[in-house]
């Protein structure tokens, strides 16, 4: 068979939204968020070793409600990555390959973003305004 | 459907073996409790200034940490970001040269990363 015939997968727009699928595509797109998180961490310690203007530069960068927000959706994509991995992690070892366990799992992932991101942000600001 | 002598070699359409995979589960691992390390050391910065984190560097665990952090997490990136460039990118000449550029960026900041925690933890900051 030629290559051009094929048979093709159908189009993505083709299939229901699932969590599954849904979860998988925010691994990935998590993971290059957080390639960005990882340059802004090497940005801060250069800083930081450069002295007092370029760290005030970083300061005043984070502070900003652009940083802000940055800060917020890396601390999200961090504990986001960090669960899934996880997840991953498991099922490599050949565990809860099963379509309930996908599911039960994935829904722990998503509640385990939240509440560590959350208590993160609350440990955050509580110590700013102590 | 594959021969027996190519199954035993176990190279298939990817040219290649079980590497990428195996190093992207091994930092995989480092960095969860690296990541973890980080975030919680992270808050405890929230409204310090640069005296205190600078001290922070300069002392031995941290220091030792904040570069295997690095070394973990510059490698994971990219690994990750690799295979999103070979699943997205389908001109061979441009997927090639992408790979390479990240792959040489991720190996530049991370230098430069580490560089500012060793320069900070050894001392010679201006």
């Amino acid at each position: 068979m030629r290559s051009a015939d094929r048979p093709l997968s159908p189009h993505l727009q083709i299939y229901r939204w699932q969590l599954t699928s849904v979860l998988s595509i925010l691994h990935r797109a998590t993971g290059v968020a957080l390639s960005a998180g990882a340059i802004l961490l090497v940005w801060w310690l250069v800083a930081a070793a450069s002295g007092p203007e370029a760290y005030e530069g970083v300061e005043d960068f984070l502070g900003s409600w652009l940083g802000l927000l940055l800060l917020f959706g890396w601390t999200a994509s961090l504990f986001y990555h960090l669960c899934n991995g996880i997840r991953h992690l498991v099922w490599d070892t050949g565990h809860a390959l099963d379509l309930k366990s996908t599911y039960t799992g994935g829904w722990v992932v998503v509640a385990a973003t939240g509440v560590l991101t959350l208590v993160a942000w609350v440990a955050g600001i509580s110590r700013w305004f102590s | 459907m594959r021969s027996p002598l190519g199954r035993a070699i176990g190279l298939g359409s990817a040219k290649e073996g079980v590497e990428h995979w195996w190093a992207q589960r091994v930092t995989a691992i480092a960095l969860v409790p690296l990541s973890i390390w980080f975030v919680i050391s992270v808050i405890g910065f929230v409204g310090a200034d640069l005296e205190t984190v600078q001290d922070w560097v300069s002392r031995p665990l941290p220091a030792i940490l904040l570069v295997l952090l690095l070394i973990a997490s510059f490698y994971h990136m990219s690994l990750g970001l690799q295979v999103v460039i070979e699943d997205y990118v389908h001109t061979e000449l441009v997927k090639l040269g992408l790979v390479i550029v990240v792959r040489l960026f991720c190996f530049a900041v991370a230098v430069a990363g580490i560089f500012a925690v060793l320069s900070m933890a050894l001392g010679t900051t201006s």
